[in-house]
């Protein structure tokens, strides 16, 4: 898994609560056998209308905002367990998500692919809507060493939580399945002493 | 401390608690398709490692299959290719499958409880945010990504925190025409849908105990839609009935011991939850939603609330609704009655029983999609068929279908439809399709009416 440390970049506002994976990723789109491709259907009812052509009001296609953070409403990632939201984000260009709340589902979904999930309070999530429209340039800095969040210009900050276990498999670039499969032996004993469905 | 229904079968499972971290957590079934499992395989092989339990993995073909001619090569070629590649990679690593056109097929949250594979004291998963369903059976049951998929494969377990504990207590008498799936959109109108985020949601209260396992099903598989991870509903002699003399259910002694251990299974006196709500049972009527989110839902006779925030108004402008109207009369042209959450034995005995004698309204496209060859041919010896088809009902084969729509089985761009399914997403049923979730009766009046009608007022 990529390693995920500290970043600076623009974001791109997408002020809509509830954003479930089913605008993510539309379900006609998850017919793939590998995790590649799923970036230029990003958003795809949303970002295209029914002829393909590009939704003008839409943020992902205004050219004022561009940058490797998402900064949606509150509830992202609802619905569907499909891994291929994080994937599309993912390969889309996108390195964090912001918003004051995440669906527990698409929340592990992101860690278990370097996509961070970071989530800042209401109040806090106002200022940083406020900042991009002020100034689409506006930077914000994300330290997950620090567990720090910060609109640059303005110098607000925002501590963020974080499981200490993710946080570190973030920053090393180790994943589950590693740490599962190092494991064997205590599951194997657990098998042992336990009832067998 | 006392321990809840929850605690007990979670606190069973934990193999090792990570200090400050999350526990590892055993996993007794996992139940795969062809969607959500192809690059979990495939993260396997480029590791070089082996799947470690395959005898505990239980394999279906559901949410890509078409309802049509099923015994035919599939026309769409990404659809074929996938279940192919389902084909081989069980076939390859020793995994039951059963694909299409095998008689245990079906959807797997319909498939696997009918079946006996899920029972009361288990951890199942599967790469499906509708494995709420199996806590009908007082099972710790939840959706999982792909990643975990591939987790479970390579150790039988997963990396999870132990989630919070929510408890929703419905008592009194449930009116005429209230069915389990307006008592769920019920709980998720008046919580919201992140309600349960966080939490594992236990539903308690005489509604729930005189409830039959397919209403049960339907309350535990809605639990997602207001964020809560799973379901769970303490098992009880309903529960062993439905069980016994099922497939993979344990037989004569066995299914005798394991009565006793699943009889243990209860929420101890004051066991304390992190969350608690309770609602009276003669509050709830039919239910309908209105908007974009399974939360946004109204009782039938009531109007659209009056909203504020942005996105309520962005919903609200999809579906083509105003704030303060009425749903009543609307015209309706399309019904679907299926999905994991509507597609049992029983919703289809309700249908039929509300249409027999009745013909659907000239406008309206009545799809009916059972959630399995079981519940299929369950339907012929029943004979509720020659009551779909004198209706003029489409009576189709077993799948996913129309609930989120990959197989050709598609609401046209702008359309309404009024649905048995789980989610109203934009375009969940098709491009620019305009869903609007209710019950099976509610879906069966509107076909008949030809537009949303209080059906109830005709009740004694």
């Amino acid at each position: 898994m990529e390693k995920f440390i500290s970043l600076t970049d623009t974001a791109v506002p997408l002020e809509i609560e509830n954003i479930d994976t089913d605008q993510i990723i539309p379900a006609r789109f998850l017919k793939a056998t590998d995790r590649e491709g799923f970036g230029e259907n990003l958003f795809r009812d949303w970002r295209f209308d029914k002829d393909g052509n590009p939704n003008s009001k839409f943020n992902l296609n205004n050219k004022k905002y561009k940058g490797s953070i998402l900064v949606a409403g509150n509830n992202f990632g609802c619905g569907s367990s499909r891994e291929h939201a994080a994937w599309a984000l993912k390969a889309y260009g996108f390195k964090v998500i912001v918003s004051s709340y995440f669906a527990d589902i698409f929340k592990g979904n992101s860690l278990n692919n370097g996509l961070l999930p970071l989530q800042v309070s209401p109040g806090f999530l106002k200022k940083i809507f406020k900042a991009i429209y002020t100034d689409s340039s506006e930077e914000l800095h994300v330290n997950l060493e620090n567990q720090l969040i910060k609109i640059t210009s303005t110098g607000e900050a925002e501590n963020f939580e974080i499981d200490p276990y993710k946080k570190n498999c973030l920053i090393n670039g180790f994943d589950d399945i590693d740490f599962l499969v190092s494991r064997k032996e205590a599951i194997q004993k657990f098998e042992e002493k336990t009832f067998q469905f | 401390m006392k321990k809840t229904l929850f605690d007990k079968i979670w606190d069973a499972h934990v193999v090792e608690s990570i200090p400050a971290g999350p526990d590892i957590l055993y996993i007794d079934k996992h139940l795969i398709h062809e969607v959500t499992s192809p690059q979990a395989f495939n993260e396997l092989k480029e590791r070089g490692i082996s799947i470690l339990r395959p005898k505990q993995i239980v394999a279906t073909a559901d949410h890509n299959t078409p309802t049509e001619n099923q015994h035919l090569p599939i026309k769409d070629l990404l659809s074929r290719n996938q279940l192919k590649q389902l084909t081989k990679n069980c076939e390859d690593n020793n995994i039951t499958l059963y694909g299409l056109g095998h008689p245990y097929n079906g959807i797997v949250h319909v498939m696997a409880p009918e079946l006996g594979i899920t029972q009361p004291g288990m951890t199942l998963v599967c790469g499906d945010s509708h494995t709420s369903t199996h806590g009908a059976f007082g099972t710790i049951a939840f959706g999982i990504g792909t990643s975990q998929v591939a987790q479970v494969f390579a150790s039988q377990c997963l990396l999870v925190d132990k989630p919070k504990k929510l408890r929703v207590n419905v008592n009194g008498k449930l009116r005429d025409g209230v069915l389990p799936k307006d008592v769920i959109l019920y709980i998720i109108s008046k919580l919201g849908t992140n309600s349960g985020t966080g939490y594992f949601c236990e539903y308690a209260g005489n509604v729930f105990e005189e409830m039959s396992m397919e209403g049960r099903m339907t309350v535990c598989n809605m639990s997602i839609e207001m964020g809560a991870r799973g379901g769970l509903i303490a098992p009880d002699e309903t529960t062993f009935n439905y069980l016994e003399g099922k497939e993979f259910a344990p037989k004569g002694e066995d299914f005798e011991m394991m009565k006793v251990y699943w009889k243990s299974l209860k929420t101890e006196d004051d066991a304390e939850f992190d969350q608690e709500y309770s609602i009276d049972a003669s509050d709830i009527e039919p239910m309908i939603t209105y908007g974009t989110n399974p939360g946004m839902g109204i009782k039938l006779s009531d109007s659209i609330p009056k909203n504020t925030g942005k996105s309520d108004e962005k919903a609200l402008e999809y579906m083509g609704f105003k704030e303060g109207e009425f749903l009543i009369d609307k015209p309706i042209n399309y019904i679907f009655i299926g999905s994991c959450t509507n597609s049992r034995i029983e919703d289809f005995r309700t249908v039929a029983n509300y249409i027999k004698g009745k013909q659907k309204a000239a406008n309206v496209n009545a799809l009916i999609v059972p959630g399995s060859r079981q519940v299929a041919e369950q339907i012929k010896a029943e004979g509720l068929q020659h009551i779909f088809e004198e209706a003029g009902f489409s009576l189709r084969q077993p799948g996913c279908s129309a609930c989120l729509a990959m197989n050709d089985d598609k609401i046209p761009a702008g359309e309404y439809c009024v649905s048995t399914s789980n989610r109203n997403f934009e375009g969940r049923q098709g491009q620019g399709s305009r869903t609007l979730l209710a019950s099976p009766l509610t879906a069966a009046a509107t076909a008949i009416a030809g537009k949303i009608t209080n059906f109830t007022q005709n009740f004694n």
